[in-house]
């Protein structure tokens, strides 16, 4: 089969994500890039662990001072959701449901808006609040950069896959551009990953250790 | 689109450099441009064993000096030994493996210019304000105060210099495991194809950690950070870890494609299979996962307390077993074989002793209690350089001659090969042997000069007098390649005569598709086993048919670009106030380049059998 061929729900391959050769290499391509992101964020949570509460002096705020968990529950809650939807997204894709699949993976960047504006009332609020700045000690530029990491990543999914589904609104699905739209909800899925080591390592061990 | 070449004009030719996705192109700018930097690092080196030829010289600065060896030592391990390995990667691997290109040959390219523009980044250092003077290890404690910019050159060139290697990293793991021609199992393919996916394997895994320690440096130096600022609460001993766990890797992912490169040569040049390929495999793949778990021996005198040091100093020296097994596998091969002694082979030779020098060396530095006393001093330097040199360079060198005529089409003179190995050879351990002594006589390296009177004289004007001997071999090399270009003597598919993997199978230089039908592979050494069986070529593993290929592009140059751009308005953002803009704009080109590639669908093209037909009988007719 073609990657530029006509499809039809007949037609349609049972995974249509990986039919095509280039569709295989952009699979597994994307799962070993997956694996080189699981150690950049593994140094980032060491680097964490290593300056967590290392701060100049005893008025700066501490993980225990700063974390809510009600907030961090809601956000926690929107990226999770927005893992499923991605799923429910890709079962359509998998069916050859364009539209089904459109509505799904707009209800999934919604939910990652969600989630990217908790997060930046969080930061402000830490930073008006406790003046706890990227600048203010090791603690703080150890904490915006693993969780801005995860941020900008975030926000980069979001931009990704509103650029898929704009430029293929008018089209529907290819063996051209499923594996694209299917790669996309991997790295989605792997956001919500490092976000559950994030909620564990920052948020409940700040409240607790 | 017509596979007969065209007469292009000079503006043509590097219009196609600029925007080419083909392995074997990418191949030969990963050449030129390593090759380069190799003569710009040489230079360095020479300038250092100048300055330390005779006591109390003041051939250069002592800030020079410094910003001299940071220099040396970036560029020869970032900027020419792994691109001068890339080239290979790229020109051969997939030939080895009977594939028309690799899996992404976009990101290829983009791979290269990415390296490219980090190197020209971080040497464009030595004309705006200064080099990076806090050594290639850059530790946090010296970096972070260090003067001027030229630290953040060192961060921002090797940030993007280093993505573009992962990229490249995975693209060659995705080639290797999709890839393969028919009949090509994971365990029938070449040492040299083995040893690149176990380096790119670590490539992958090595160079996320360098990503985030240079960020932080990053931070740290230009957005006001605090990672590595003790009075805020910072720990510089961070940088250290992250560092080596990438550091420690990368010495692997060098060796390992070098033991490649001699797995082949020993076996063409000994007209005989390569002893133990199993165990060959399963050592490289060891000592791949070894490389990961011994990073702290290079910190064995930071205070990380007995109990690491020794787990450290253990997993250190098992490192030596593989090795051990690869080394007597090499023997044995020549063992009973008809050995051909051409230049290739000759490297091949030298490189045994020498590396096993670097080997018996690094089990004494392993050992951590004795190691207090070696830290820091020229045995380090000696044993580093026997390793790096003694087998890595001799590799490269070595792979020059063996593959020029596949890349090139014309073979580089035996002679003046071997000419260039002798003085290369010699003086490599008229500059290094010396060292060790140096070191445990107490010289301390990276000191800018010694005083005289300390028993330091002779042996430092010795260790100078090799450095010209190595400087003679590589200009007589560059003199053998202009020559050979120039004269131009076209060879046929299997110049050595004694090939045995399936780059010898096709013609030299390949047609840009590489395989006019995917070769049948029935076991190791195909083409050998085809000649053995009394065939002529490969048996083809389908019928002749279009052919799909990928369209050149423009855009991984611009992508790269972008981030060249914006490395500028990150370093001059806190001195004027253009800074940020230029960051924007910059970001702005990458972003929107790969946001173009995203939208604009790229099918490739076709190559119609008919025209493959008509190659063959213009082929036969010439």
């Amino acid at each position: 089969m073609h990657a530029e061929e006509k499809m039809t729900y007949e037609k349609w391959p049972a995974a249509p994500e990986k039919t095509t050769l280039e569709a295989k290499n952009k699979f597994i391509g994307f799962w070993l890039f997956l694996g080189g992101e699981t150690t950049l964020f593994a140094s980032l949570f060491a680097t964490y662990l290593a300056l967590k509460d290392k701060v100049p002096s005893t008025e700066a705020a501490l993980a225990k001072d700063l974390f809510d968990l009600p907030l961090t529950f809601v956000a926690t809650m929107l990226l999770l959701t927005s893992s499923l939807t991605s799923v429910y997204a890709m079962y359509h894709m998998k069916n050859f449901a364009f539209k089904k699949m459109m509505v799904w993976l707009g209800l999934t960047v919604l939910l990652g808006f969600g989630f990217l504006g908790t997060e930046v009332y969080e930061f402000s609020h830490y930073v008006h609040t406790y003046k706890h700045t990227f600048t203010s000690s090791a603690f703080g530029s150890a904490f915006y950069t693993l969780v801005g990491f995860h941020g900008a990543h975030v926000a980069f999914g979001l931009c990704w896959i509103l650029s898929l589904m704009i430029r293929n609104s008018k089209r529907g699905l290819s063996l051209y551009n499923a594996p694209k739209f299917y790669v996309a909800s991997l790295y989605w899925h792997f956001i919500d990953v490092v976000w559950v080591f994030i909620f564990t390592v920052v948020y409940l061990m700040g409240m607790v250790g | 689109m017509s596979t007969i070449a065209q007469k292009k004009g000079f503006g043509g030719t590097l219009w196609d450099f600029l925007t080419t996705v083909d392995h074997k192109k990418i191949a030969i700018l990963y050449l030129i441009a390593g090759g380069f930097f190799f003569v710009v690092g040489g230079l360095e080196a020479v300038f250092i064993r100048i300055q330390l030829a005779v006591p109390n010289n003041d051939f250069v600065s002592a800030g020079a000096f410094n910003q001299i060896i940071t220099m040396h030592g970036t560029t020869m391990i970032f900027l020419a030994a792994m691109p001068l390995l890339f080239a290979f990667m790229n020109a051969v691997m997939p030939l080895q493996i009977g594939a028309r290109d690799v899996a992404f040959p976009f990101v290829n390219a983009l791979g290269f210019w990415l390296f490219f523009f980090g190197g020209i980044f971080l040497n464009l250092s030595w004309f705006l304000g200064g080099a990076p003077d806090a050594g290639w290890t850059s530790y946090a404690s010296l970096a972070i105060h260090s003067k001027g910019h030229g630290v953040d050159f060192y961060v921002l060139g090797l940030q993007i210099a280093g993505l573009g290697t992962l990229i490249g990293g995975i693209n060659f793991l995705v080639t290797i495991i999709n890839m393969r021609a028919p009949g090509m199992t994971y365990m029938r393919m070449p040492l040299f194809t083995w040893s690149t996916f176990v380096a790119s394997a670590m490539i992958l895994f090595a160079f996320p950690p360098l990503t985030v320690g240079l960020t932080l440096m990053m931070f740290d130096r230009l957005f006001g950070a605090n990672f590595f600022e003790v009075a805020m609460g910072g720990n510089t001993v961070i940088w250290e870890h992250l560092f080596w766990i990438f550091g420690h890797p990368e010495v692997y992912i060098l060796i390992l494609p070098a033991f490649g490169i001699f797995s082949e040569i020993f076996a063409i040049f000994s007209r005989k299979r390569l002893f133990g390929y199993s165990s060959m495999v399963f050592a490289t793949v060891l000592i791949g996962f070894l490389g990961f778990m011994v990073w702290a021996h290079h910190m064995f005198t930071t205070g990380l307390g007995p109990v690491a040091n020794a787990i450290f100093a253990v997993a250190t020296m098992a490192i030596g077993v593989p090795t051990g097994i690869k080394i007597f596998n090499w023997l044995f091969t020549m063992w009973g074989g008809s050995v051909k002694f051409t230049t290739p082979m000759y490297y091949a030779f030298g490189f045994i002793p020498s590396f096993v020098c670097g080997g018996v060396t690094g089990i004494m530095v392993a050992t951590a209690a004795a190691d207090y006393q070696y830290h820091d001093t020229y045995f380090v330097v000696a044993h580093f350089h026997y390793v790096i040199v003694g087998g890595v360079v001799l590799a490269i060198l070595a792979a020059t001659h063996l593959w020029w005529p596949k890349m090139f089409g014309t073979m580089l003179n035996e002679t003046l090969g071997k000419i260039t190995f002798w003085f290369f050879f010699i003086g490599f351990h008229l500059t290094f042997f010396i060292q060790h002594f140096l070191g445990l006589w107490g010289m301390p390296r990276r000191v800018f000069t010694y005083l005289p009177g300390q028993g330091f004289d002779a042996s430092n004007m010795v260790s100078s007098i090799g450095a010209a001997f190595m400087s003679i071999g590589v200009l007589v090399l560059l003199y053998n390649i202009i020559m050979t270009q120039v004269k131009n003597v076209k060879v046929g598919n299997d110049p050595w005569g004694d090939g045995r993997t399936l780059e010898w199978a096709i013609p030299s230089p390949p047609p840009f598709y590489n395989f006019k039908q995917l070769p049948l592979v029935r076991g190791l050494d195909a083409l050998w086993l085809e000649k053995m069986a009394g065939k002529k070529g490969m048996t083809p593993a389908e019928p002749l048919g279009d052919i799909h290929m990928p369209n050149a592009s423009f855009i991984p140059f611009m992508i790269s670009f972008g981030l060249f751009i914006a490395a500028f308005g990150a370093m001059y953002h806190k001195d004027y106030s253009w800074g940020l803009p230029v960051i924007i704009l910059g970001l702005l080109v990458t972003f929107g380049s790969m946001f173009l590639r995203s939208i604009k669908d790229d099918h490739g093209f076709h190559i119609h059998k008919e025209d493959l037909v008509d190659d063959t009988e213009k082929g036969a007719k010439a």
